[in-house]
């Protein structure tokens, strides 16, 4: 069904955010094409009525009271942060 | 003096609680073990002051009468579960140095059931491969040899941990499977691997890869110690909505042995061809085995068995690619920015330099396959094909007790190969990625014997 392009590749590294080079992107362009060649044959499949199966566990998700449970931990929630300033996660300058 | 490192589980235990050694020397026993086998590179991190630590405790609390389920025996931990204060790495760049605040609850559990950690047990990066080739900390190296004496690859992911049993480096092991990646790696290392039922062990604390497949379980030298183990790695927590909310039995009282009247139905659809003669041989003294015991031998069918690797490769990245998000280089992990970049810059440049190849491919695949214009196509077409799947499992069962299939269609294969291509190292989870999407206890492996060469399968 799909060969992937160059152009597609980068588009898809950018919404994995993923830096690729020129090149990278042909060799995956490559390597993604095989894996979706490969998982081509599910289209055959008769799925017709057929609900999809998210998820084998045959429970309805618990609730519990909405109550804080933990917290006061922030050193520890800091703690293997590249960078940190004043108690706070440090991020590049995203307003200017 | 017997060999300490040559018990196994159950035995230790019971030597244990004998007093014919104690924790500590069983402890020293493996730490020796662990140094003369560096070469099978099966620890990424080891623990040895811990581990003594943790041995001298447990003596103390045997002398005071307190023992647990697992106490004083010297065990690995997969490199996915998080240790507190231990550097916990999923055999990633990213995740280098990243000393969890926390401990998973299996570990947990295991801890305080006595259990003494030896080390962190290499593994393929984020637990996507099936060859411990793709580890950051590189390869593992099978204890067995080929005929020519040639290295072998462990199978994966959970290759440092089958390696570490296999070569006596642990009495046991902790594993996890998504698609075959405890099964696997012990077929190819000669031990026991059981992935239990989706939901039997939390998965709260082990690093996320595909969270609607991911499974704890035990990789052990026996099928007794396999239950030994589970046992006290199993149990309800609130802290993973999706763990099973029933009483965790005895399995050890629960090994009788006694398989007479149970129907075993074998899945015409994994007679695949081109099997190996060797594997399809030992597969037929398996049945031969089962009904020598007593007992009756079926033929089942799970017809859309050729689909499931399909199904497992659009279902599985799909969710990576959600789980490794979370990887930003802002929280933990590594980060790489350079002067005057953006936060896109650092996010993109980050992940290019923290995940490897196979880990990079398939967040991408993932993320095609649910990007708008394409999910109707691949993600929910293949979650329909699971459906599918669950239903041929759900009929054989009505019909017997358990399925008897190999668990790879090769034995363990060298070093090098099927790199180079990704499908290629794909085709080897054929036989255990279809119990676990449809996850059904079956997928147990025990060790059945050795091929012409002397590997185990």
């Amino acid at each position: 069904m799909s060969s992937l392009d160059k152009e597609t590749v980068r588009r898809i590294a950018y919404l994995s955010r993923i830096n690729v080079s020129e090149e990278g992107l042909s060799e995956l362009a490559g390597d993604l094409t095989r894996i979706l060649d490969f998982v081509e044959e599910l289209q055959e499949v008769d799925v017709e009525g057929c609900e999809p199966l998210t998820s084998v566990a045959d429970l309805t998700l618990p609730l519990r009271k909405d109550e804080v449970t933990d917290g006061n931990i922030q050193q520890k929630v800091l703690s293997n942060a590249p960078m940190t300033d004043a108690g706070c996660f440090v991020v590049p300058k995203v307003v200017e | 003096m017997t060999d300490l490192t040559k018990l196994t589980l159950a035995e230790a235990r019971d030597g244990l609680a004998k007093g014919d050694y104690t924790s500590v020397e069983l402890t020293e026993a493996h730490l020796k073990s662990m140094d003369a086998h560096r070469n099978l590179n099966a620890y990424i991190t080891e623990t040895p002051e811990k581990a003594m630590e943790m041995a001298k405790a447990s003596d103390a609390k045997r002398a005071k009468g307190d023992a647990g389920k697992m106490e004083g025996l010297p065990i690995a931990v997969k490199d996915l579960f998080c240790t507190e204060g231990v550097q916990t790495t999923a055999a990633s760049h990213i995740l280098e140095g990243f000393k969890p605040e926390y401990e998973s609850t299996v570990t947990s559990n295991l801890f305080g059931n006595g259990a003494v950690m030896l080390g962190k047990a290499n593994l393929d990066e984020f637990a996507m491969g099936s060859s411990n080739t793709s580890s950051y900390y590189g390869n593992v190296v099978n204890p067995w040899k080929d005929k020519s004496g040639k290295d072998l690859v462990p199978g994966g992911s959970s290759g440092g941990s089958a390696a570490a049993v296999a070569a006596d480096m642990a009495l046991a092991a902790t594993g996890t499977d998504t698609g075959g990646s405890i099964r696997q790696p012990a077929s190819y290392c000669g031990i026991v691997g059981m992935k239990p039922t989706y939901g039997r062990c939390s998965r709260w604390g082990i690093v996320a890869f595909a969270s609607s497949l991911d499974q704890a379980g035990p990789m052990t030298k026996t099928v007794r110690d396999a239950a030994i183990m589970l046992g006290s790695m199993a149990g309800h927590d609130a802290k993973d909505s999706t763990s099973a909310p029933i009483a965790v039995p005895d399995f050890e009282a629960a090994l009788s042995g006694d398989i007479r009247g149970m129907k075993i139905g074998i899945p015409k659809e994994y007679r695949v061809d081109g099997m190996p003669e060797e594997i399809s041989k030992l597969w037929d003294e398996g049945v031969a085995m089962l009904r020598d015991a007593g007992a009756e031998v079926v033929d089942v069918t799970l017809p859309h068995t050729k689909y499931a690797l399909g199904t497992y490769y659009i279902v599985a990245p799909a969710e990576a690619s959600s789980n490794l998000a979370r990887y930003d280089g802002l929280r933990y992990g590594q980060r790489v920015m350079d002067e005057g970049d953006s936060l896109d810059d650092m996010y993109m440049k980050s992940r290019a330099a923290g995940f490897g190849k196979e880990v990079q491919r398939r967040i991408m695949i993932g993320t095609y396959v649910l990007s708008a214009g394409y999910y109707d196509a691949y993600y929910n077409k293949a979650l329909k094909v699971r459906r599918r799947i669950y239903q041929d499992f759900e009929g054989a069962f009505g019909q017997v007790d358990a399925i008897l299939t190999p668990t790879a269609p090769s034995a363990a294969f060298a070093i090098g190969e099927n790199e180079g291509d990704p499908v290629k190292m794909y085709l080897n989870d054929v036989f255990t990625v279809p119990a676990s999407l449809a996850d059904r206890p079956l997928s147990r492996r025990t060790a059945a014997g050795s091929t012409a060469d002397r590997q185990a399968v």
